[in-house]
């Protein structure tokens, strides 16, 4: 149960994504190392884990697929599936400007082929 | 002859001094206490005061006296407990799992020295709520009972978890409950109360199958074997049979005179004829069939037919449990939003499965499925409910509803499916079967991409943890007894994984594991268990039991010291109501387990088996996976604490 509704949160934050992510405006300037901060410090690691990896069945990875900014700010604010709501008295809009550009910062990960454990039949 | 008054001690003199060299010798020879280790000094003794020869008279007098008759009756050739073994034998129980107790010495006694405990073998545990969970686990291995025992009131309420767990998890485990009935036969000080209930059963009637108290021997042959009887039927359960601690200690009789029934277990049912082709009807008309299976397969047969049953209709299988193959190419595939035909089998969270459900301020639920879609059932749940503990989710309209063993149906419900497909709809189903294959494999490729996020993160992260490990087991016979190593570990054989096995609650996974290690351990299977630190801290001493019994296996610990599903909730309470946020990050009161953090290496290596850790840099996962494993190999209990992310 669980596993289907992070799916769908996934599912729902992606199809946001494409919809409004075209003519949607760009993301407020923020500051991505308050931000890396701000995501342990107001718990978002707790679902999504410490590097926004994704936590299994409790929170889809973040780290490689932001949602375009309102898709994004609007999910958090009022989430449609499982997430925890985030209003704006616990997490200011600045603040979440913040969350997201560290989130938009994360660098990629190894490639699936330089990681020999996941390549040996 | 006359008498040395100060040369003499009292009767009570003489037993405390004769106890406190007993003690004495008992500390030189205890088998294995080593010398020093007996630490403890029995305290001086007073001398005694001397007595007047009157009193020495007096003494002796009463020392040397006839002795009463009914203290003549001081030993037994033929307890009956040593029947009662011979019935549990005739069971064929491999294991039966205790903490000991004064209210089935007989017993004990009886399995050891008349038993030569074998078949059942004395498996020791600290735990009552331990001992039922290993045999929980021991089931979903072994897929045959095995026994425990326990005594009333406060092993039997120990154990109760672990009870719930066995009947949340269909589980026939079979639990013998000590107790002393009659009220002349309990000892003062020591049994009223401790020792004694009126009815023990009672206190989890609601949880089992069924419950009898024999008073008699041949009622309790009779009654043991019926109970094996009904914890093997279909739908399976749990069984309690207190067994009275006098009828154990009083002479069995006439043996003669007592049978142990013969045991015939009852088949399964089998789906109505009828009904089923109707069901084999709508599934091969369907365009979009979808398979929703709890625990269907009871062996390598049953998961053989679940997989014939989703090849024939080319039908992807969500859930199945240990009986789909987790690789397999119909496995996990579907939605449930387009199927226009689910079959769900023995699947008692099927509301969940089929509609949304959110956990907000106020709690709301949708219907995931197509208005349209038909619904059909096929499970052995129908026929066995009960009203007080439930494992059963909000009420689901089906279509079609056919109370029956799944396993025992797949076969003509197969062979019906099969008389139906025309080269039409195979050509059409192979269509289907061909997408399904290719969006599996791209399954397989997003899991592996998955992996790659916070490979390097420390904490570990969990995808990195179960990949090291497999990485090492993989071409090894392995079986997890616990904890999920994801899609890259390839479940392909049905001893692999567990089951839906249940421990009643967080505490209950530990024993588990070790009781499916035990199963497994005849075989030489490489057990691995990757372990919750919140439930490792319920009956952690059940890693003596593993110790032990020789019980080789290896343990990764899932350490993110929290109990954080709980972190997860508060968190949740905390945004609803808009407040506490600064808590979160420093650790929630209540949930959090720092200050100190537990070394759960340490903690394995006092109860005997070799532990590392802890371990927080994922580059020094593999080389101590690979000293773990060879411990393992040599029959060790191992245990690596890794400290990982939350989730």
């Amino acid at each position: 149960m669980i596993m289907r509704a992070i799916v769908l949160l996934t599912v729902g934050l992606v199809l946001e994504s494409a919809s409004l992510g075209a003519q949607a405006p760009s993301a407020p300037a923020g500051n991505a190392e308050n931000g890396k901060k701000l995501f342990v410090e107001r718990a978002c690691w707790q679902c999504h884990g410490l590097a926004a990896h994704g936590g299994g069945i409790a929170g889809p990875r973040l780290a490689g697929r932001v949602p375009a900014w309102p898709a994004f700010s609007r999910y958090v604010r009022r989430p449609t599936e499982e997430m925890i709501p985030y209003t704006a008295k616990m997490l200011g809009d600045s603040e979440l400007a913040d969350i997201y550009a560290w989130l938009r910062s994360i660098p990629a990960p190894p490639a699936v082929s330089s990681i020999p454990q996941l390549n040996r039949k | 002859m006359a008498i040395d008054a100060n040369a003499h001690v009292n009767r009570r003199g003489f037993l405390k001094g004769a106890a406190a060299g007993a003690a004495g010798a008992a500390a030189l020879t205890m088998p294995g206490v080593a010398p020093g280790e007996a630490s403890a000094q029995a305290p001086a003794q007073a001398s005694p005061a001397p007595l007047t020869p009157e009193q020495a008279s007096r003494n002796l007098a009463a020392e040397t006296a006839p002795l009463a008759d009914e203290a003549d009756v001081q030993t037994v050739t033929d307890p009956g407990s040593d029947f009662m073994v011979d019935v549990l034998k005739k069971l064929d129980f491999e294991y039966i799992a205790a903490n000991p107790a004064s209210s089935f010495r007989g017993l004990h006694e009886s399995f050891i020295n008349y038993g030569g405990n074998k078949s059942p073998e004395w498996i020791t545990c600290s735990h009552e709520q331990a001992a039922v969970n290993l045999a929980n686990g021991y089931y979903a291995v072994a897929g045959k009972p095995m026994a425990v025992i326990t005594f009333a009131p406060s092993g039997l309420h120990h154990a109760m978890m672990g009870i719930f767990g066995a009947f949340s998890g269909h589980t026939p485990t079979y639990i013998l409950v000590a107790n002393i009935l009659d009220g002349k036969e309990r000892r003062p000080a020591f049994d009223w109360g401790p020792h004694s209930v009126v009815d023990p059963a009672v206190a989890v009637r609601d949880m089992v199958k069924w419950d009898d108290t024999p008073l008699s021997l041949q009622h309790f042959a009779e009654s043991a074997v019926r109970a094996y009887k009904m914890a093997m039927t279909e739908p399976r359960g749990p069984v309690v049979l207190v067994v009275d601690a006098t009828l154990q200690e009083n002479p069995a009789g006439d043996r003669s005179k007592l049978r142990i029934p013969r045991l015939t277990l009852t088949s399964p049912p089998a789906g109505d004829p009828n009904a089923v082709a109707e069901v084999a009807r709508l599934l091969v008309a369907a365009e979009n069939p979808l398979i929703i299976a709890g625990d269907v397969a009871r062996d390598e047969e049953g998961m053989r037919l679940l997989v014939q049953l989703a090849e024939t209709l080319q039908a992807p299988v969500q859930g199945g449990g240990r009986g789909m193959p987790n690789q397999h190419p119909f496995s996990g595939g579907g939605n449930v939003r387009t199927a226009d035909v689910i079959l769900a089998l023995n699947e008692d969270g099927l509301y969940g499965r089929l509609n949304r459900y959110r956990d907000q301020q106020v709690r709301s639920s949708t219907p995931l499925i197509k208005p349209d879609a038909k619904v059909l059932s096929i499970s052995a749940y129908d026929l066995y409910m009960k009203g007080n503990y439930q494992n059963v989710e909000r009420f689901q309209e089906v279509t079609m509803s056919i109370a029956a063993d799944p396993q025992a149906t797949l076969p003509s419900l197969i062979e019906a499916c099969r008389k139906l497909i025309t080269a039409d709809r195979r050509r059409t189903m192979e269509e289907r079967g061909k997408r399904l294959a290719a969006a599996s494999a791209e399954a397989l490729e997003r899991a592996r991409l998955e992996c790659t996020y916070g490979w390097d993160a420390s904490p570990i992260s969990l995808q990195r943890l179960a990949l090291e490990v497999y990485d090492v087991i993989k071409d090894k016979d392995w079986a997890s007894v616990g904890g999920n190593g994801g899609r890259l570990w390839n479940v392909d054989k049905f001893y692999r994984t567990m089951g839906a096995v249940n421990g009643g609650g967080i505490g209950g996974s530990l024993p588990i594991a070790i009781g499916g290690a035990l199963a497994h351990r005849k075989y030489g299977r490489l057990c691995v268990r990757f372990q919750p630190d919140g439930d490792m801290l319920y009956v952690n001493t059940a890693l003596w039991t593993a110790t032990h019994h020789r019980i080789p296996m290896l343990f990764l610990m899932h350490n993110n010291r929290a109990y954080h599903q709980e972190v997860m909730h508060l968190q949740r309470m905390a945004n609803r109501r808009q407040r506490g946020m600064a808590l979160a990050s420093a650790g929630l009161p209540g949930s959090s387990i720092t200050d100190p953090n537990i070394d759960f290496a340490q903690m394995a290596r006092s109860m005997g088996a070799y532990a590392e850790g802890p371990i927080s840099n994922p580059k020094d996962l593999r080389p101590a996976i690979l000293r773990a494993v060879e411990r393992v190999e040599k029959g060790e209990v191992a245990l690596l604490d890794t400290l990982t992310q939350p989730r």
